[in-house]
């Protein structure tokens, strides 16, 4: 055992940081850090190489993670990561593509693209922090916003129904689907692992504290409070139908794994596809193929 | 460097403007194309989507032109060579991505063939309004290249020179084609790879450690790594310092902005590219480019028949502005005659780099068809009197 203590010292998710970046934006009793340490953890655990692993986020308060990880990192426009990560995993397949962003991000500006992408699966890992608020912008309502929760922008308390987003990705064709607190950090850091041994379209869904915005608006006290909300109304339901997995503002938290299941991703069905129609004349692109059967359990 | 042979359709061709944009595309290397369909311009996409996959490569199809303009700017970080074609309406929706790949320095080529607007318009009728939006519609400072064709040949030869002033500049390059231009047929000489210059990708050379992925060393355009080879960078539409990091300072934003606009700006002289005719004892200038230009020519060889002294200058390089050019004619001409598929738009360019030295007379055209030769004769003799 080392006995050198700057060694010991070093927190083993340091070198997945751009340490020269901190401190973050973050506020005190945020959980998009949380979520980081656990991705780390999970790259960690995976032994993902990590020249050849690239992150791209969309813009908002999750949006900022690509510029917190020592990797290839995109921060995009608001609600683009998901085609801009297309782009990148289509043109070098070899990457492992993963798109971290928050529920504002993917499932209100770029909601079309999010059902595109499971649609097509396309093999990406997409890890949504929702924090059921826009939080950058002071607080607004979000797609994700339960029940008739207090924001900025529906100061009487808000009356639209919120997506329920495992249901929506399933919905929609993505592969895997699971969703877990911030509470649950272990659990997040092995379905971040499970979701890299997938080919297609991953889905992790976070519920995440915004101890600023949403939890003080709401009275909801503060993040030790919250805390303790996932760790007592938190049910873990693997393969719970999605349709029952919606959120309310202080009820349960149905989760864990409710989807995991093959089919061909987006580029063996091209390339199947290419290789019907074309036959000799298809000129291949470098890629590995991994044989996807339709299986869903 | 020379174009690989592989997506080179060498040989003698009778297409129209939209599939030799395509073969420019291939000629050039672009082997990643995400479009999605709109009049009058989906026939290039519908070229590439046949053609890539015999050549190598990929074409998809996007949800929307949010999506289809990032897709390729996706791509060209994981090494491709990309682009996306659409018209007005689809224009509009990319604004926001043209600003992201100027700002994040992304080359690429963004294919407009423009039909009449505002909104839906004219969606099978051609226009040259979308000149001003090519060069300003995405919001903040930047600067852009823009290239207008005239003919399918050009649509082959300048997509090439599009695709290398995006790879020599690291900018994004706006291809303002027009609905006659795309879907006029005529012969298209496609020469040899070996005939066809490709700028390669500025790519570093640099080790991880010395890597400044927004670093200058003086030439203004810093140099490229692609994702997946190890550098580690970070790439965001934030104001950015030399790291690539972001920096809200005002010192970091004007040393950024400043850099993007002169990049461009500062070499107007390399990048400005026209046809010019008869300059020599000129009194009158016909200013023109796209298929506005062809129209004029017959102008222009009937005042001369009439013993006019008029001259023809057209645009093939459409932005950055060519101002000096002007500068220096305004000083020997009268006027400047400018045609337009729009309500005035190039004719403010021409107006202000002459700055009242010589007479602007703009000929208007709402869009839809093509101005009568005969109105822009009217014209050229009103200027000379």
């Amino acid at each position: 055992m080392s006995t050198d203590l700057n060694t010991d010292l070093i927190n083993p998710v340091e070198s997945f940081l751009r340490t020269d970046r901190m401190p973050h934006i973050w506020c005190p009793g945020c959980g998009i850090g949380t979520t980081v340490n656990s991705f780390a953890r999970a790259l960690i655990g995976s032994k993902i190489d990590l020249d050849s692993l690239a992150l791209v986020s969309g813009i908002g308060c999750t949006g900022r993670v690509a510029g917190y990880v020592k990797l290839d990192s995109f921060h995009t426009t608001h609600g683009r990561a998901i085609p801009f990560a297309t782009g990148l995993k289509l043109a070098n397949p070899k990457l492992n593509v993963v798109v971290y962003s928050g529920d504002g991000d993917l499932s209100a500006i770029g909601g079309n693209h999010l059902i595109h992408a499971a649609r097509r699966n396309i093999d990406l890992k997409v890890i949504c922090v929702n924090n059921l608020i826009y939080a950058m912008t002071g607080g607004q309502t979000a797609p994700t916003t339960p029940d008739h929760a207090t924001t900025s922008t529906n100061p009487y308390g808000t009356f639209e129904p919120a997506f329920n987003l495992p249901h929506l990705v399933e919905a929609a064709g993505a592969v895997y689907v699971a969703r877990w607190t911030t509470f649950h950090v272990r659990q997040l850091a092995r379905s971040i692992s499970e979701a890299f041994q997938k080919k297609g379209f991953s889905f992790i869904e976070v519920i995440s504290p915004c101890p600023t915005l949403y939890q003080r608006r709401n009275k909801l006290g503060d993040s030790l409070d919250t805390m303790k909300y996932y760790k007592e109304k938190s049910k873990v339901r693997n393969g719970a139908p999605t349709k029952e997995v919606g959120l309310t503002m202080s009820g349960e938290i149905v989760v864990g794994k409710f989807v995991d299941c093959d089919r061909p991703d987006y580029q063996a069905m091209m390339r199947a596809q290419y290789v019907h129609s074309l036959g000799e004349k298809f000129v291949e692109l470098p890629y590995e193929e991994e044989e996807a059967e339709t299986v869903c359990s | 460097m020379k174009a690989d042979p592989g997506g080179v359709l060498t040989g003698e061709h009778f297409i129209d403007g939209d599939h030799a944009c395509c073969e420019g595309a291939l000629a050039a290397g672009a082997n990643f194309a995400s479009g999605y369909p709109i009049t009058p311009s989906t026939e290039v996409v519908e070229r590439f989507a046949a053609r890539v996959p015999t050549v190598g490569g990929t074409f998809i199809q996007m949800e929307d032109e949010l999506a289809a303009s990032i897709t390729l700017q996706g791509a060209v970080w994981g090494g491709a060579k990309a682009f996306t074609v659409t018209s007005g309406p689809g224009f509009s929706l990319m604004m926001e991505h043209i600003g992201y790949a100027a700002m994040t320095e992304t080359p690429c080529v963004f294919v407009d063939v423009q039909r009449g607007g505002p909104s839906t318009g004219l969606p099978t009728l051609p226009a040259q309004a979308d000149m001003m939006q090519a060069r300003w519609g995405s919001h903040g400072d930047y600067s852009i290249i823009a290239l207008c064709p005239n003919s399918p040949q050009e649509c082959f030869d300048l997509t090439i020179k599009a695709f290398n002033l995006s790879e020599e500049f690291r900018v994004p390059v706006m291809f303002m084609m027009d609905e006659v231009v795309g879907h006029m047929t005529e012969k298209v000489v496609i020469p040899p790879a070996d005939q066809i210059e490709v700028v390669p990708r500025k790519h570093t050379k640099k080790s991880v450690e010395d890597y400044l992925p927004y670093g200058t060393n003086g030439d203004m355009v810093p140099e490229m790594a692609h994702a997946g080879e190890g550098y580690k960078f970070h790439v965001t539409g934030l104001t950015h310092d030399e790291r690539g990091y972001p920096n809200m300072t005002l010192a970091t934003q004007d040393k950024l902005v400043r850099r993007l606009q002169n990049k461009i700006r500062g070499s107007v002289d390399r990048i400005a590219m026209f046809e010019e005719e008869h300059l020599e004892d000129a009194d009158v200038v016909v200013v023109s480019y796209g298929i506005t230009s062809r129209v004029a020519q017959r102008a222009i060889d009937a005042a001369r028949q009439r013993g006019l002294r008029v001259g023809k200058l057209r645009l093939i390089t459409a932005w950055p502005f060519p101002e000096n050019k002007f500068r220096e004619l305004a000083k020997k001409v009268k006027a400047f005659v400018v045609p337009e598929l729009n309500l005035g738009q190039m004719a403010l360019e021409v107006e202000r780099a002459t700055n009242g030295q010589a007479k602007t007379f703009c000929i208007t055209h709402a869009g839809g068809g093509v101005h009568d030769p005969e109105e822009i004769l009217k014209v050229i003799v009103e200027a000379s009197r």
